[in-house]
């Protein structure tokens, strides 16, 4: 049997994001894989240049076609400018939205299959922008999904296309193929060890574009990366995941000589950095959000270095995403000055880790 | 703040600057940031396109440079000033009508110009069949690397097939024209 989508914004508030599920090959340091394909119509202008009726049209007929699609038959569709702020915010720390789409102010949309892996955003900076999200490191698999839904809408919309360079977008850094390719990655030992610079360097080197998940400008919390192809002219897709896939195989072994040695030469202080993050996440009163990121990066470490009596990566996974402010907030159901935030935000972190605890049976 | 060399207009590029170890901030407007060819690098952040197309402009002359912004987009009316200005085209057109400005510039970003992915249906077979020729090639340079010179062999008739098959098209679609 096929999924369900969700019918509407509190049955997917109340569905996990199956990228949170820490399945899929090396969930222990791939969080996710995700590919984007950009789409515009041919004889509409870019979104930003686009009148609201012009918006509304591309609303009405993207989500039309794709509604008659297989992929995305059933799908749920959530109108941007009748979701509430709160719950636009949920979508996109749920990383299905942009914070472009996240504004809301015109007519946009999003489009969510029955497999949650799949969506589609309408009107953000394209007017279409497809989506696979899927857990752990499967760039074919993701692709898969992309193309096959790129292919079912083709031949009901007439995408803006030239010969010599391809599909046409708003930003010419996404014309030709109009794909994002990228890689959630978490890199705990080579930043423990300053070889980080070094490795981002390198990465750079080959026309691939890395950038911290979370924080601002230079600073990287979680040591949690993005990796994604730089170029989409003069490239297929498949050379552009290829080469995606090879370096995110080199980065990964990197990662894992790191994880040796540093097991090897500081096992005890490893392990104490581990458990000390899990203490405070187990009994904090009051807690930041981004301090909640970089303890999950010492406790994810702790699992994937097989450290007994952890906590599973989904749970890991999912306190990332649910104690962001508007995860946080719709759950506790009203809005919270950021004080207050800290210390509900304290009571589910404390709260989740006990029934972890409970589940496993362990008492660490 | 007012602009520390007009004095007229608010200061909104702040700079800091260092010399002899020793560090100053300067506070300015655009206009004389502009006039100084001081270019703030936190307005450098915000586009990257925008940053690539001064690095071109750059190398023309004022009255290239004025010739150029004025190009515009038949279709939806932009001006090229425009989107050097937000790094955003304006329509499917406007890459037909600013071809000679952006082709040097999508090879800057991307280094290259050719677009060697997947087609819509309804692009023409022609270039559904050229393209599909470029990807066996790809294939065929990949057998090589591997040594498997047998699979090697069998794309390369493939590719022979299908680049007789274009130039019997193209000489027919000549043949009608």
């Amino acid at each position: 049997m096929s999924p369900l989508a969700p019918r509407d914004m509190d049955e997917l508030f109340a569905s996990p994001s199956p990228w949170l599920l820490g399945e899929g090959p090396h969930a222990e340091m791939v969080l996710s894989t995700r590919i984007r394909l950009a789409r515009n119509l041919d004889d509409v202008p870019f979104t930003h240049r686009a009148r609201e009726e012009q918006l509304m049209g591309v609303l009405a007929s993207v989500s039309a076609a794709a509604q008659g699609s297989k992929s995305f038959a059933d799908g749920l569709l959530l109108r941007m400018n009748e979701v509430a702020p709160l719950d636009r915010q949920v979508l996109v720390e749920r990383h299905l939205v942009s914070h472009e789409l996240g504004d809301g102010a015109r007519p946009r949309g999003i489009l969510i299959a029955p497999d949650a892996r799949l969506s589609l955003m309408i009107n953000e900076e394209d007017h279409l922008r497809l989506q696979a999200l899927t857990p752990g490191f499967q760039l074919a698999e993701a692709w898969a999904l992309a193309d096959g839904a790129d292919d079912e809408l083709d031949p009901a919309l007439e995408f803006a296309f030239n010969d010599e360079i391809g599909y046409l977008t708003s930003c010419p850094t996404n014309a030709g193929t109009g794909l994002r390719a990228s890689v959630l990655i978490h890199l705990p030992a080579l930043v423990l060890l300053e070889e980080i610079q070094r490795v981002l360097k390198s990465i750079m080197q080959v026309g691939l574009n890395v950038r911290g998940l979370y924080g601002e400008h230079s600073e990287v919390m979680g040591n949690l990366f993005q990796i994604s192809n730089q170029t989409t002219l003069g490239r297929s897709e498949r050379d552009s995941i290829e080469s995606l896939e090879r370096v995110t195989r080199q980065i990964i072994e990197t990662e894992e000589r790191a994880r040796e040695r540093m097991m090897r030469d500081a096992r005890v202080q490893i392990e104490d950095k581990v458990w000390r993050a899990y203490g405070t996440l187990r009994y904090c009163r009051s807690i930041h959000a981004r301090e909640v990121i970089n303890l999950c990066s010492a406790v994810r470490l702790g699992v994937a270095m097989d450290v007994p009596a952890l906590c599973p990566l989904r749970v890991l996974n999912e306190l990332l995403v649910l104690t962001q402010p508007a995860h946080l907030q719709r759950m506790h159901g009203s809005e919270l000055a950021p004080a207050d935030r800290n210390i509900v935000r304290a009571g589910f972190v404390r709260e989740r880790l006990a029934a972890a605890e409970r589940e496993s049976g362990v008492n660490p | 703040m007012l602009c520390q060399i007009c004095g007229k207009n608010p200061a909104t590029v702040h700079f800091t600057e260092i010399h002899d170890n020793h560090m100053s901030e300067i506070h300015v407007c655009e206009r004389c940031a502009e006039e100084k060819g001081m270019h703030a690098s936190a307005q450098q952040h915000k586009f990257e396109i925008a940053d690539l197309l001064a690095g071109m402009v750059d190398s023309m002359t004022q009255t290239d440079e004025e010739r150029v912004g004025h190009v515009q987009c038949p279709r939806c009316g932009m001006l090229y000033s425009s989107f050097k200005e937000t790094g955003r085209l304006g329509c499917a057109e406007c890459y037909a009508a600013f071809q000679f400005q952006l082709r040097p510039l999508l090879r800057r970003i991307h280094g290259d110009t050719r677009h060697r992915g997947k087609t819509p249906t309804r692009g023409s077979a022609g270039a559904a069949r050229t393209r599909q020729i470029q990807r066996l090639h790809d294939d065929l340079r990949r057998a090589v690397e591997r040594e498997d010179f047998e699979k090697a062999a069998t794309i390369r008739d493939e590719i022979r097939t299908l680049e007789a098959e274009l130039q019997a098209e193209r000489a027919g679609a000549e043949g009608r024209s």
